[in-house]
């Protein structure tokens, strides 16, 4: 008898099933996840208490109180010093408007922050405990300036008609300005009442 | 001349190559992955230049749709199964064992209490529907029937290191957020997160 040829066995293996298994399997977590994070913004309201909250006010020099009334169908108004009547002016979110404003009011304190910014930036390492540090004293000095004396104190009233965006809009100005007082207080029927004399007038 | 002869073509592909990259692939996707969770109603978060990351442990996330329902979770099963039993004493109310472990595996909640029963005893299929349904009311927030306050005490007696994040939509009026803060701030529960979307603005140069 001959001898059994040794058979030569093919080595090759079909992939084609497996790599069909791994996009289904990329697909499911492609979709099932979420590659950024929302962010949020944090936010300090003030405690309730009427005495306290009396004090405070009290403190703000009228020069450097800017009240920001936000009305419904995305309408801002603003006043500074002591709310009169006839003070009130009309104004928009962005950067025409209300930035502008805001940015005019607060020009020293920008400029200094930028200032610090460039300092930091200067100051790069890739010691991630200096990193860290630096981090600190740049949040702390940061704050410093923003809450520095002179810089305008914002009063943020919303009325029932604005939107949960209008909010965050005017939050959004006072990180944009580096303000850093700012509160969010319940609208009064005076401000309302200049809101209708500004419509009638106007 | 003779005809040519067509040759016979090796068909087969070497698909290594493709898989070696898919495992990559795979291995990045699964190592980054962090799962979207359910939510009942769908919010557009308005944007924002602020980037703080959201607090990842021990949240309380608030939710409030373009109707102004407010809908809430705990990121932790234990916290809302015990936050249940303080609320069941508070109102009275006789939860069974099954309807605790209902409550604790629902993506998020926002009934009223005295509806609440009725909602946990729903399968699991229907339950869920319920809550994107249209007659979902949410968890009352106004001065007169203020539930909300009572899950938000009891929720931060069962964990005092429990962060509060509110998600709301753009369109959202602006009467439930001040409903909504002002109940979290008779709590005195003063400091908390807005959830927004990351959106760049132009530096002020002047």
């Amino acid at each position: 008898m001959a001898l059994a040829k040794a058979k030569k066995i093919n080595a090759r293996v079909d992939f084609t099933p497996m790599v069909d298994m791994m996009m289904l399997l990329i697909t499911f977590f492609m979709l099932c996840t979420t590659l950024s994070r929302p962010k949020s913004m944090e936010i300090n309201m003030p405690s309730n208490k009427e005495d306290l909250k009396e004090e405070q006010q009290n403190k703000v020099k009228a020069s450097d109180a800017v009240t920001l009334l936000l009305d419904e169908d995305d309408k801002i108004y603003y006043y500074q010093g002591i709310p009169e009547i006839d003070n009130l002016k009309e104004t928009t979110y962005g950067e025409n408007g209300l930035r502008k404003m805001l940015a005019q009011k607060n020009i020293n304190a920008i400029q200094k922050v930028k200032q610090l910014r460039k300092k930091y930036a200067a100051m790069v390492t890739s010691n991630v405990q200096k990193e860290e540090q630096q981090k600190k004293e740049f949040e702390k000095e940061l704050g410093d300036i923003r809450a520095a004396e002179g810089t305008p104190n914002v009063i943020i009233k919303a009325s029932d008609g604005a939107s949960y965006k209008n909010l965050i809009d005017a939050l959004d100005e006072m990180q944009i300005c580096d303000i850093g007082k700012y509160v969010i207080v319940p609208i009064t029927d005076f401000d309302h009442q200049m809101i209708d004399y500004l419509k009638n007038h106007k | 001349m003779g005809r040519f002869a067509i040759k016979k073509r090796d068909t087969f592909i070497d698909m290594t190559p493709m898989s070696d990259v898919m495992v990559l692939l795979l291995t990045f996707f699964m190592l980054t992955a962090t799962f979207v969770k359910k939510e009942p109603v769908t919010v557009s978060t308005p944007g924002s230049v602020s980037a703080i990351n959201v607090p990842d442990h021990n949240v309380m996330t608030i939710l409030i749709d373009s109707k102004g329902r407010v809908f809430m979770t705990l990121d932790k099963k234990s916290d809302l199964f015990s936050t249940l039993d303080e609320i069941s004493t508070k109102y009275n109310l006789n939860f069974t064992q099954q309807e605790k472990a209902a409550f604790a595996n629902a993506s998020s909640f926002g009934v009223p209490i005295s509806k609440l029963k009725s909602w946990l005893d729903m399968d699991d299929v229907n339950r869920e529907a319920y809550l994107s349904s249209n007659d979902i009311e949410g968890v009352p927030c106004d001065s007169t029937n203020n539930e909300f306050k009572d899950w938000v005490e009891a929720a931060k007696e069962i964990n005092p290191d429990l962060k509060i994040s509110i998600k709301s939509d753009e369109t959202t009026s602006y009467k439930v957020i001040k409903n909504v803060m002002n109940s979290l701030q008779d709590l005195k529960q003063n400091r908390y997160n807005l959830i927004t979307n990351l959106k760049k603005v132009q530096a002020i140069d002047e």
